[in-house]
């Protein structure tokens, strides 16, 4: 306990962060999540293969090395500067956004054929059919696994802690260089880790599921 | 998939489908083409800067690196494959002195990031005077408890989405119950949850990578090590992109093989079912 009351400033410090990494990077891979499902379902096929393309890439290659790329490689390109946490939210955002568009294209698949059938009967072209009838249909069924995608994203933003990052993951070094007792201090972090997502997302994530249940 | 969200298209949408399939491949050849442009213009492509991967000494331990990746990785499956299976095991019982702390047990190692893991075990345990943590040890114990977790829910909604006619038959003819869950349900299971746990593998092997911020020497820490070499030009891309190169080509190979035994598995089933449709 002590560790925790000595040091709140180093916890709260690092839980801010990681909270600004989690909701901008959310937010960003949100958007970019669902131009990519839009791009991957898409009747044209330079489009898909594009939006396909990017989601193989980024999804076989590790987090550690892209956000090791925005932190390290970036700089050397000479383009203009961005500090550590905006590297972050970058390399998580483009990440992230892989399987938040897997998660909207597989809702997109569950939206029965009749919806957009009638849509076009009636004259919507394909972007209103997309907009307006099918995706606020698969939103609904999307919000289970967009709710564990964003979770696993709460817990990749501690790989930003390798990158210069001052979050929950480099709670670790800041105590290590205090001289305080790093193994109360690292289960303090996995608590409150596991507080964050047993007793914050998880409830959350079934109490939407069964708010926004569709029956099909 | 597609044909879900629109018609087949007529002569006024081909011609649309033409133009939108121009502009993507102008903005996508146009996206990659700056990050190229840029990577010519900052002098990544210099011979200097490559230099360094030409050596056979950079190569052996470039190589030596792979194999670290390759073995935390073997490691980490088989111990996750293994623990999750008994998690299931253990969630199915019908004692609840068992089943309880299975569930606590996989809940609590899903929720914990598994960095924080890593860290636990390789800076926490050594300074509460636990002994002999090696890197390779905390990455691979991290990989089996968190992945181990994981896959155990993968298996049980396995198990609890076949037929419950499959567990009563399998007890009809005097199978004790522990039996039917090994030799009735958990193939099953594992052969409807293949793609899942294939994707899970693939996530082991990416999770290695973070064995790089607990200093385990894999292909992340060379690769960074390498960028950090000044008199080649401290050459960070050129590094990092023949780490990117090794990491997808392996993990495009893994979920190769798997897709390639999963043909064989359910093509496998096909010749079973279409033999009992004959003899029926």
């Amino acid at each position: 306990m002590n560790v925790l009351i000595d040091n709140r400033e180093v916890f709260l410090e690092g839980f801010k962060n990681t909270g600004i990494l989690f909701i901008f990077s959310a937010f960003f891979s949100l958007i970019l999540g669902t131009i990519v499902a839009g791009m991957r379902v898409s009747p044209a096929p330079a489009m898909r293969a594009a939006g396909t393309f990017y989601v193989n890439a980024v999804r076989n290659t590790p987090l550690t090395l892209i956000l090791a790329f925005f932190a390290l490689g970036y700089p050397k390109l000479g383009l203009p500067d961005i500090n550590f946490m905006n590297a972050a939210i970058i390399g998580l955002s483009l990440y992230t956004a892989t399987y938040v568009s897997e998660a909207i294209r597989s809702g997109i698949n569950t939206v029965s054929v009749g919806q957009s059938e009638a849509a076009r009967a009636i004259g919507l072209p394909f972007m209103q059919t997309l907009s307006l009838i099918v995706l606020p249909q698969a939103f609904r069924s999307v919000v289970p696994p967009l709710f564990s995608v964003f979770i696993a994203l709460l817990k990749n933003t501690t790989v930003a802690a390798g990158f210069s990052v001052i979050e929950a993951g480099s709670i670790r070094s800041t105590l290590s260089d205090l001289g305080e007792p790093l193994l109360p201090g690292l289960l303090w972090v996995a608590l409150i880790f596991v507080v964050l997502v047993l007793g914050i997302l998880s409830p959350l994530q079934r109490y939407l599921e069964k708010k926004w249940r569709v029956a099909r | 998939m597609s044909a879900v969200l629109f018609d087949v298209p007529g002569p006024k949408a081909r011609t649309r489908n033409v133009y939108l399939n121009i502009a993507t491949i102008i903005v996508v050849v146009g996206i990659i083409g700056f990050i190229l442009y840029r990577f010519y213009e900052s002098d990544q492509f210099t011979a200097q800067k490559w230099e360094i991967f030409t050596f056979p000494r950079v190569q052996q331990t470039f190589l030596k690196a792979i194999g670290a990746t390759l073995s935390a990785f073997a490691v980490g499956a088989v111990g996750s494959l293994v623990l999750g299976v008994l998690l299931a095991f253990g969630r199915l019982t019908d004692s609840k002195w068992v089943s309880r702390p299975c569930y606590w047990f996989t809940e609590l190692f899903r929720a914990i990031p598994l960095l924080i893991l890593m860290m636990i075990m390789y800076y926490g345990l050594p300074s509460a005077g636990v002994k002999g943590i090696t890197p390779f040890i905390a990455v691979v114990v991290g990989l089996i408890l968190y992945n181990g977790s994981v896959l155990a829910e993968v298996f049980r909604a396995g198990i609890e989405s076949l037929p419950k006619g499959q567990r009563e038959a399998g007890l009809a003819v005097g199978l004790t119950k522990g039996q039917v869950l090994r030799s009735i349900l958990l193939p099953q299971a594992v052969r409807a949850m293949l793609p899942v746990i294939i994707a899970q593998l693939v996530v082991i092997m990416k999770d290695t990578a973070l064995g790089f911020l607990i200093t385990y020497d894999e292909i992340m820490k060379y690769a960074n090590f390498l960028g950090s070499q000044v008199q080649y030009g401290s050459p960070v891309v050129p590094a990092l992109m023949v780490a990117a190169v090794l990491y997808v080509g392996m993990c495009l190979i893994l979920s190769g093989l798997a897709k390639y035994t999963e043909r064989k598995m359910s093509s496998r089933v096909k010749v079973i079912k279409a033999k009992a449709g004959m003899a029926g």
